[in-house]
């Protein structure tokens, strides 16, 4: 945003008034001293509270927020939504169906399956969560190397780029599991993060490499700043906005990509309990027993629906453009 | 433009040796012996798995081993699997079953996603525009294997319209596979048509060809959509890659014969040899695709320049 333009300022009223907002602390002054006398406040507008401000009235990012609330709750403490032991077995009631006392009926071990899905979300998320740290860490830490230095190490990497880029996630992260015969959470959010953080550097290296001459930067260089304080303090914040929407997104496809493998039974490995284990034990009795591969696939649906929402609100109320 | 293709092109040779070099790399250098699997219960005699090691050059560094491999597949050699047949006979025969799964779903990709995309584009905020934000948001939160079962249940199991699985119906056979397999890129298509018609309906272009009288459906059918379509059709291009790879899960919902249901077999009864040189193709289509795909780019867009 260039200084010296003319805004429009809400104030408490509702109405509008223009400003011209300009850099100096005296303009500043007497601009809160005009807006002050004609009974307003002038409104901090930086990207940050101007997105807040829309995601707090879309309708799709507060129900995107409530179901992952839902969700993030029912992974922390599974206990808050079901008394019953996801453990227990009782196999004269294998496969029975949904009923006002097993909301869900009962799997083919004849376990409460209302428990068990609901103890399932704790693996999704945190394969999720850790997948998405994992890539973040070596999309900014690689992407920041290679825009900042440019030259040939951004060459090499952009083709290492490359290289994994021409596997694909679900693919890559198959071959690798299928070399390994114990797979835990650690293991599968290590596999997707191999394959999955290229997207990630790009993007980084893009906005790196798209500021770091600005005047700003090179004004921080001549005062004499650190590398690490120029691409910490001054490169990187510019990309926190695009990131931060790539990540929420990509949290859910990742809780889908889990449960796939899982699925295919290249993913996680029994006792442990995850939506794609249920579905793939479930697929059994498909045809007599529906129920046992639906609930777990609506809760994993659902999940990734919260980021999917979450994610494209974010994005429409980060991109000024888009207003 | 010449010299453009040529650099790019020259650009996916690191890149095609490097993601060979991977996949390879996983399947031979880490934990687990290729052979153990072979063997089952019964160990084999120390002659028999020297011959096995050494007719894989299991015993070479792993550099020679890739080497001689990559040396064997230019040559059409992919060795064989446990079973004595070779690889590339089963890559030749299961192909065409993957290739035309692919081809359905692009078909399913391009008429509904780009109906649905211009229907929600052309007015931007209008029921229909909402409906198509919202059910692609949906679909795009299923995953795939669960959209497969769906589909099954629903068309297969309970209305009967089609198989649910295996190839015995011939072409009706493709449908619902084609469809399930089609559905994530679907939505983007539709989003992305959506968002490319939207932005380009509001250029001075379209307002003088408004301005002239012109009919609204030659406007949006004959104006617009030329300029939409740059950012779709290169979408497309590149996700006729992306189908073959996902593949793998969708033809093992529905039990179908081909290349990403061998990776799956191959996978689970440990035959690396055939799992690397099927998924080596894969990479390969992956590559070369998305550099036919820049290659258009620049052919079918004449304001990008690349000199």
């Amino acid at each position: 945003m260039t200084d010296q333009q003319p805004r429009d300022v809400e104030d408490d009223l509702g109405g509008t008034q223009t400003v011209i907002e300009s850099g100096s602390p005296q303009d500043q002054k007497a601009t809160e001293t005009t807006v002050a006398q004609a009974g307003g406040e002038l409104r901090q507008a930086s990207l940050w509270s101007d997105a807040w401000r829309q995601l707090r009235r879309s309708p799709l990012f507060l129900s995107g927020a409530a179901l992952f609330l839902v969700f993030a709750v029912m992974a922390v403490v599974p206990q808050l939504f079901t008394n019953a032991d996801p453990n227990v077995a009782d196999l004269s009631r294998s496969a029975e169906g949904p009923s006002g006392e097993a909301w869900f009926g009962y799997d083919i071990q004849g376990r409460d399956y209302f428990a068990n899905v609901v103890h399932g979300a704790r693996v999704s998320m945190a394969v999720g969560f850790f997948t998405v740290l994992g890539i973040l860490t070596i999309g900014v830490v690689v992407g920041a190397l290679a825009g900042y230095y440019g030259g040939w190490l951004d060459a090499v990497l952009a083709r290492v780029t490359d290289v994994f880029y021409g596997v694909p996630l679900i693919l890559g992260a198959f071959l690798l599991l299928s070399t390994l015969s114990n797979r835990g959470v650690p293991e599968v959010s290590l596999a997707l993060m191999v394959f999955g953080w290229m997207t990630a550097m790009r993007l980084v290296r893009s906005t790196v490499v798209s500021v770091k001459d600005a005047d700003y930067v090179q004004a921080a260089r001549a005062l004499g700043a650190s590398t690490w304080r120029i691409l910490t303090r001054h490169i990187l914040p510019n990309a926190v906005a695009p990131v931060l929407v790539y990540a929420t997104i990509t949290v859910g496809l990742i809780i889908a990509a889990e449960a796939t493998l899982s699925f295919l039974g290249i993913g996680l490995q029994l006792p442990e309990v995850s939506w794609g284990l249920q579905i793939n034990s479930g697929l059994n009795r498909f045809r007599d027993s529906s129920f046992l591969v639906f609930f777990p696939s609506l809760f994993l649906s659902l999940t990734v629906l919260s980021f999917i929402l979450m994610g494209d609100a974010l994005r429409d109320a980060l991109d000024p453009k888009l207003r | 433009m010449a010299r453009y293709i040529a650099r790019r092109a020259l650009m996916t040779i690191p890149v095609l040796i490097g993601a060979s070099f991977l996949i390879f790399w996983m399947v031979y250098a880490l934990p687990g012996d290729p052979v153990r699997a072979l063997a089952g219960d019964r160990p084999l005699t120390p002659a028999a798995l020297a011959a096995i090691r050494d007719e894989y050059n299991l015993d070479d560094p792993l550099l020679i081993q890739y080497g001689k491999y990559m040396l064997g597949l230019l040559q059409g050699d992919l060795g064989t699997d446990f079973a004595g047949r070779p690889v590339i006979d089963t890559i030749t025969q299961r192909l065409p079953t993957t290739v035309r799964l692919a081809l359905t779903a692009i078909v399913f990709e391009i008429i509904i996603g780009l109906t649905a995309g211009v229907l929600a584009g052309v007015r931007r905020g209008s029921y229909m525009d909402n409906l198509v934000l919202v059910s692609t948001t949906v679909v795009v939160s299923i995953p795939v294997f669960v959209l497969g079962f769906v589909a099954q249940y629903a068309f297969g199991l309970r209305l009967g319209w089609f198989p649910i699985a295996g190839l015995s119906d011939g072409f009706r056979s493709y449908i619902l596979p084609g469809l399930v397999l089609a559905s994530l890129s679907l939505a983007y298509v539709a989003r992305l048509t959506r968002t490319s018609l939207a932005e380009n309906l509001r250029q001075d272009y379209v307002r003088t060809a408004r301005a002239k009288g012109l009919k609204p459906s030659v406007v949006v059918g004959k104006h617009t959509m030329r300029n939409s379509m740059i950012p779709v059709v290169t979408f497309i291009g590149a996700d006729l890659a992306n189908l073959m790879a996902g593949a793998i899960v969708t033809e093992t919902v529905f039990n179908l014969p081909g290349l990403g249901r061998a990776v799956f077999d191959s996978v689970l009864r440990q035959e690396g040899f055939v799992v690397v040189g099927i998924v080596t193709i894969f990479v390969f289509f992956y590559i070369l695709f998305n550099l036919v795909v820049d290659i258009l780019y620049a052919v079918i867009d004449p304001r990008i320049r690349y000199d």
